[in-house]
């Protein structure tokens, strides 16, 4: 697992000298041929795409995102969508990794053994699931990490340090730290230099594992945080396909501006 | 899959919170961990805590009113013919439903927790009225989320919980009921976990919020075992004991202390919200067969589509509408301690109208299921069975829709 697409990724990030820029879009959102293209035009600025597979009750997204995902329900997305979107994508972009990130139902109505079989085979590099913490989630976790898919582990500003090394310890090359308390899209209300100083005490544990930092990340707020091995960004990027479709403004150059625009700040 | 005697069936999961090892759980997200691992390490504290204990039973019997009457609906049986039918007057505590046990015991935790800001969620808008009254009483500031389309249809319990000094957050995402309400509930708590403590409003959600609720409706079934020992001498042979089931927290709360009794002396049996009679929608996972799914933390039976999309739900009793159900109701349909099945939004209205034409009860129309099935049942049994509706809210905020759909409230 250590040649994976995820770590060799945070390499050539690293080696430049900045934090890998990792994108969050809708499956779906608003269409499955735009979120397609939407994905293509941005992977050109971003370093890793998170791909979101919408679910109509989450616990833990913001209004922008519930949006994306409303929208892309409303428009008839279907997991086999999701997975051939994906398929496509990777099938252009062979050396962009792409993660997929949602809720635990639809992958156990899946099955937990098919859904796995499926991102192997649309060529998916990692998992990020919501709902399903550490520990509940070890054995999906290692049968993941056998069919060489990463399973992005998440820590927040409540987890204890005892359960931050347990993580650690059951983690894969990239690890989620969730920046504040909050939901998806929140405004930034801890400081970049306390949110760091959290980061770095799961860095100081174990140097060798990427550790990206997401929520409430920004046009704004990006730079402040660039010391991070990577930076998610979501909730804006969601908003843009919103205010474009609001607007009849084109969504795929608009979103690629933000994702070009984010790029910058931190190159 | 087997039930344990002797223990509370709140106690009887896993140590990863399951209930038959695949209902309940807790699927949280990681921010949650901390806060639902300190809740829980205080609840079982708590609950051994002698002083504690004291505290509970003094609010139970001088600020809930505890023990709600035990009464015997004579006119109601001798029109039906067959069994006698009973009825625990629940909706006699105070604020007008067994929401208040769950409410007070919340409020006090979070007292006890140094936490000074209440959050919880409300369908028919009972829980939320007596979580804003707790509120009150125990000096905690409080908001109320609640979905856009049961603001409109539960107004009397709208303007008590404001009355309260409490804040409605109306929500309208989806299908702007209960369902979105816990949803948005949940991540509200999930940005505000530090200060703020929050109640869930039935046996729901993640493991602990599902136990601390049955713990605390379980004084309904207490009062009512004591209740029958003294009218009957003994416990009589045949018992029939009926609930609705939304969530399901009147129903444990009414069967926690007979679950041990076996089912041909004491049958259980919750009754679903089957929706409009020519509707597809419905909110009866548990007597319509849903699949398993996670819903709001915990895995149970779920109306859900093939996708893992939650299904919208339909039903006329805003307490009762809501696509998933406790995992103890799981575990004891599958268990088959108990039995479900449903009544239409068209027979709560008629059970509605018939128990008011004969007796002096004015239940809502989340127990008017459960008297639905004791009408359809009673003229079938004996003489010397006994059939319990646990009557566990008060009508007075459904009247916009009786006025409605009956005339006349």
């Amino acid at each position: 697992m250590r040649d994976s697409l995820i770590h060799q990724t945070f390499k050539i990030t690293k080696s430049e000298n900045r934090p890998a820029l990792i994108t969050y879009t809708v499956a779906g959102d608003n269409t499955k041929k735009k979120s397609l293209e939407i994905l293509n035009s941005i992977s050109k600025y971003a370093d890793i795409c998170e791909l979101g597979f919408p679910h109509n009750t989450p616990i833990a997204d913001g209004g922008q995102i519930q949006t994306s995902a409303y929208r892309a329900i409303k428009n008839g997305i279907k997991i086999k969508d999701i997975f051939s979107i994906a398929a496509e994508f990777k099938k252009i972009k062979k050396n962009k990794p792409i993660i997929l990130m949602g809720y635990y139902n639809m992958i156990y109505q899946y099955n937990e053994n098919r859904f796995i079989k499926e991102c192997q085979k649309s060529k998916i590099d990692g998992l990020i699931v919501v709902d399903l913490p550490f520990p509940e989630n070890k054995t999906f976790a290692k049968k993941c990490k056998k069919k060489n898919i990463n399973f992005i582990q998440l820590i927040s500003p409540t987890t204890s340090s005892s359960r931050i090394k347990q993580i650690i310890r059951n983690s894969h090359d990239m690890i989620y730290y969730i920046s504040m308390l909050s939901t998806t899209g929140g405004k930034l209300k801890v400081s970049p230099k306390k949110i760091l100083k959290e980061y770095s005490k799961i860095k100081k544990q174990n140097s060798s594992k990427n550790v990206v930092i997401g929520f409430g990340i920004t046009e704004k707020t990006i730079k402040s945080l660039n010391k991070a091995d990577g930076l998610v960004v979501g909730s804006v990027i969601c908003k843009a396909i919103t205010d474009s479709i609001n607007k009849r403004q084109n969504t795929v150059t608009n979103v690629t501006n933000i994702v070009k625009r984010l790029k910058n700040r931190i190159k | 899959m087997k039930l344990k005697k002797k223990v509370p069936l709140i106690d009887q999961h896993d140590k990863y919170g399951f209930w038959g090892g695949k209902f309940g759980g807790s699927f949280i997200p990681e921010t949650l961990k901390k806060p639902i691992e300190d809740l829980t390490i205080k609840f079982e504290k708590l609950r051994k805590d002698k002083k504690f204990l004291k505290k509970r039973d003094f609010y139970f019997q001088n600020y809930v009113g505890s023990p709600t009457s035990l009464v015997e609906l004579k006119n109601l049986s001798n029109h039906l013919g067959g069994a006698q039918i009973w009825a625990k007057v629940v909706s006699e505590a105070n604020g007008g439903a067994h929401k208040i046990y769950n409410a007070t015991v919340h409020a006090l935790i979070c007292k006890s927790m140094g936490k000074k800001y209440i959050v919880g969620d409300t369908g028919a808008g009972y829980a939320g009225k007596m979580l804003s009254m707790a509120a009150k009483k125990f000096g905690l500031k409080c908001k109320i989320f609640m979905g856009a389309k049961d603001i409109q249809r539960q107004k009397p319990n709208c303007d008590a919980i404001r009355k309260n000094g409490a804040e409605i957050v109306p929500v309208y995402s989806g299908s702007q009921t209960l369902v979105d309400a816990v949803s948005e509930c949940m991540r509200y708590w999930v940005s505000n976990c530090d200060s703020t403590h929050m109640c869930v409003g039935s046996t729901v959600g993640p493991n602990i919020f599902v136990k601390i609720c049955g713990w605390s409706t379980a004084q309904i079934s207490r009062e009512l075992k004591n209740q029958l020992i003294k009218k009957f001498k003994k416990m009589p042979k045949k018992i029939k004991l009926i609930n609705c089931v939304g969530g399901g927290s009147s129903a444990y709360g009414f069967w926690s202390e007979f679950i041990d009794y076996s089912k041909k002396q004491i049958e259980l049996i919750g009754v679903e919200a089957g929706g409009p009679k020519n509707s597809k929608l419905h909110a009866a996972p548990l007597s319509r067969n849903a699949k398993i799914g996670i819903l709001h933390g915990a895995a149970s039976y779920v109306c859900q589509n093939n996708e893992g999309q939650i299904n919208e739900t339909e039903s006329i009793s805003a307490g009762l509408d809501y696509p998933g159900v406790s995992p103890i109701h799981c575990f004891l349909k599958d268990t088959r301690r108990a039995r479900y099945t449903f009544a239409t939004d068209e027979e709560a209205l008629n059970a509605y109208k018939l128990v008011t034409k004969f007796e002096k009860l004015n239940p809502s129309l989340e127990p008017s299921h459960a008297f639905a099935e004791a009408i359809k049942i009673a003229p079938k049994l004996s003489k010397d069975t006994i059939c319990i509706v646990n009557s566990c809210g008060d009508a007075k905020k459904d009247r916009d829709i009786l006025k409605k759909r009956l005339g006349k409230y």
